[in-house]
């Protein structure tokens, strides 16, 4: 169920905004019509839903309009036009008493520089929001406490922020923004500011505690890594400020919508991100023991396989059946699978990214087998799949790609005809 | 000219303004005469009730709390030189006349700093009449004082507490205006009203360069009092004026040197209170 829902909606700063509407429609550029009114298109006529408990990343380079999107979901910029529907209420529509509400309640933001208030240390920090919202003493401070060691800070609460790491400092942030237990948060380049290996650390962290919480988080980030990593859905902001285009990080790298979006992804590693379970297929397999030898033989006829895994009646894996294990079977006249079970086949879950099983895939003469946290069969992938999946990536991207010596030879023969 | 003059007259003009103003608006001057005597009366008991030593004891004590030993060696050497010199009450009713006018002054001043610093209209109009109220020289203040309010201390008072009230004005707008603009989102993110966000987030933040107004509007006042003695408003200005007046060396150098003294522990002890709100941001 959808949680946020933004329609038609559009922020222009300068003079008299919603003049510049009319000429947006008309198809006029970003430039001209600054140029003619005055005015900066920051968003241009965005409409998605946001679903609950999902993690919704917002990208774009600097000023396409990110830090103004997620300040319209709270209206501290207020938008020009549109609407953003929070929970059935339209944002736009509330009277201040009832923002404050939603505010206070319903959606908490973290910020790229953390927005700590310097004169207070760590736990009055954490308990901001709380106070703002008129909770007592003791009721907030135990609400404090629990969220600072919810995002690792025990130890720390009478620490001055300024005595903190960056990274600590985002953790406060994080932590203010979760002890009002909110729906929704707003989080705005929140791990920009910080070093790589530390942003890489809470962006891990990040994952882990949404496992546990399944809040509603809009994700600012200009990093296309760190969208593909945090992000269920990845919306792609144009330097217009238009959406260019929305979709899990796999359909945004397998089929970018144009060609501004293509560039944007053409330099990523696409292996780390496509997972096993899109490439992988639904091979053969039979149940065993209800099933013998003859289906096992069968299977892998119609299929064209040298091999058939094998689950058992929960489609819990129990191994594979390779061709030449069957064909014994049967020289030995033998109906039951049991003995031909092998099983030292590898198996992973279906989220893993393929460039984690490039060496598995080289070193197994076995597809590998996809498998859930209960042990279930979910299907395999096989070598040639990899392989053609991390080739793909390159392809006609340069020219430097080994060539074979006949081709070098023909076009160095053609080379001199011309 | 002279044509010009008997036509616009400036300087009859502003008489006429005056006397209307002192026909009609009687009961305001009143008004601030006993909030001005009201203030005065109890900083002054305050000071000389104890004996002087109990005093300078409890500045050095001050001056030791927040601004260190050093200082607070310097009060108390100081303070008993001002009371080896006899003008120990002298110094006292300055000082009162500096609390008086300062407390008034930081009344008036932070408000209207922090509706400044919360409008470009207000603060592009009151700007130009900080500017001016900063440019005038000190003594034009004494005049329009003098006839709305007569001699003696209350006169004083408001002369000083208009000449000290612009750095209060100005660096509570400034302070406020310099808070971060992530804090100010965040303290709204929260739902915070205008108040919360007023006393939890911005006056706090603000607060060492508010401070640093109170220092600048504290030593203002210390200077205008001591010219303030040209009016009878009382304390070390009258021994400083009769020194210059009887052509009298030694009484004017004496004055002088206790006001350096108030001046020193004043602008010390203010200062470190400001820096000790700095220390936390
Ligand atoms: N208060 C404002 N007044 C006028 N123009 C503004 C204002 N705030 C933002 N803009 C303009 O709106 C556009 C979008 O700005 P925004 O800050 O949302 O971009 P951003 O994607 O967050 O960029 P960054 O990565 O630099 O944070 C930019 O062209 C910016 O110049
Ligand atoms: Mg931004």
């Amino acid at each position: 169920m959808a949680i946020i829902e933004v329609r038609d909606l559009y922020k222009i700063f300068g003079p008299s905004p919603k003049r510049a509407i009319p000429l947006i429609k008309k198809g006029m550029s970003k430039a001209e019509i600054l140029k003619k009114t005055g005015c900066t298109i920051a968003i241009n006529g965005a409409t998605f839903s946001i679903e609950k408990r999902e993690t919704f990343v917002v990208m774009g380079l600097s000023g396409s309009g990110k830090s103004t999107f997620i300040r319209c979901l709270n209206r501290l910029i207020e938008p020009t036009h549109g609407e953003i529907i929070v929970d059935g209420d339209d944002v736009m529509k509330m009277d201040m008493e009832k923002l404050r509400q939603v505010r206070r309640y319903k959606m908490s933001m973290v910020f790229q520089n953390f927005g700590l208030l310097p004169h207070r240390n760590v736990v009055n920090n954490v308990e901001f929001g709380l106070e703002i919202s008129g909770m007592e003493k003791e009721k907030r401070r135990e609400k404090a406490l629990s969220a600072i060691k919810l995002v690792g800070l025990e130890g720390f609460e009478r620490s001055l922020t300024s005595e903190l790491s960056g990274g600590m400092q985002q953790r406060v942030g994080l932590a203010r923004a979760l002890a009002n237990d909110p729906e929704i948060l707003l989080m705005d380049e929140a791990f920009s500011a910080l070093d790589p290996l530390i942003r890489t650390q809470m962006q891990d962290e990040l994952l882990e505690l949404q496992a546990k919480m399944h809040k509603t988080i809009v994700f600012i980030t200009h990093d296309l890594d760190e969208a593909l990593k945090l992000g269920d859905r990845i919306a792609i902001l144009g330097p217009d400020g238009r959406v260019r285009q929305i979709g899990t990080p796999e359909e945004i790298l397998s089929s970018p919508a144009d060609e501004y979006v293509k560039r944007f992804v053409q330099n990523v590693d696409r292996t780390r991100v496509i997972t096993a379970g899109t490439v992988g297929g639904h091979p053969a397999s039979i149940t065993y023991p209800s099933e013998n030898l003859q289906a096992a033989m069968r299977a892998m006829e119609r299929h064209g396989t040298s091999s058939v895994f094998v689950t058992d009646t929960d489609r819990r894996l129990k191994g594979i059946v390779t061709i030449d294990a069957a064909a014994e079977l049967q020289k030995q006249g033998k109906k039951d699978l049991g003995s031909a079970i092998i099983d030292d086949v590898y198996t992973t879950s279906p989220s893993t990214p393929i460039s984690d099983l490039l060496a598995t895939a080289i070193k197994t003469r076995y597809p590998i087998a996809l498998i859930d946290d209960e042990g279930r069969f979910h299907g395999s992938v096989s070598r040639a799949a990899i392989i053609t999946e991390v080739s793909k990536g390159y392809e006609g991207s340069n020219n430097d790609l080994p060539q074979t010596l006949s081709e070098l030879q023909t076009a160095g023969a053609n080379g001199e005809e011309a | 000219m002279e044509n010009f003059r008997s036509w616009i007259d400036i300087g009859g003009g502003f008489e006429v303004i005056v006397n209307w103003l002192r026909s009609n608006m009687a009961w305001l001057f009143g008004a601030i005469s006993n909030a001005v005597n009201g203030v005065l009366g109890t900083s002054r008991t305050v000071l000389n009730a104890p004996p002087p030593i109990v005093v300078i004891a409890i500045f050095a004590a001050i001056a030791w709390r927040t601004a260190g030993l050093g200082v607070a060696i310097f009060t108390f050497v100081g303070f008993g030189l001002i009371w080896y010199m006899g003008l120990f009450t002298l110094t006292m009713s300055t000082l009162a006349l500096v609390i008086t006018s300062v407390v008034i002054a930081l009344l008036l001043g932070i408000p209207l700093g922090i509706w400044a610093s919360k409008s470009d209209t207000v603060w592009q109009v009151m700007r130009p009449i900080l500017d001016f109220m900063q440019t005038l020289p000190a003594f034009v203040y004494l005049i329009p004082a003098v006839l709305f309010f007569r001699l003696g201390p209350v006169p004083g008072v408001v002369a000083t507490l208009v000449f000290s009230l612009p750095p209060a004005v100005r660096l509570t707008n400034l302070g406020i205006r310099q808070v971060p603009t992530e804090i100010k989102e965040a303290a709204l993110s929260f739902g915070s009203t205008g108040r919360q966000m007023l006393l939890k987030a911005e006056l706090p933040v603000a607060l060492a360069t508010i401070m640093a107004g109170v220092n600048q509007t504290i030593m203002l006042a210390l200077s205008m009092v001591v010219i303030a003695g040209m009016i009878g408003a009382g304390g070390l200005g009258n021994e400083v004026l009769r020194g210059i007046t009887q052509l009298r060396i030694d009484v004017g150098f004496e004055g002088g040197i206790a006001i350096v003294i108030l001046a020193i522990f004043l602008d010390r002890v203010t200062q470190a209170l400001g820096d000790s709100t700095r220390k936390q941001t």
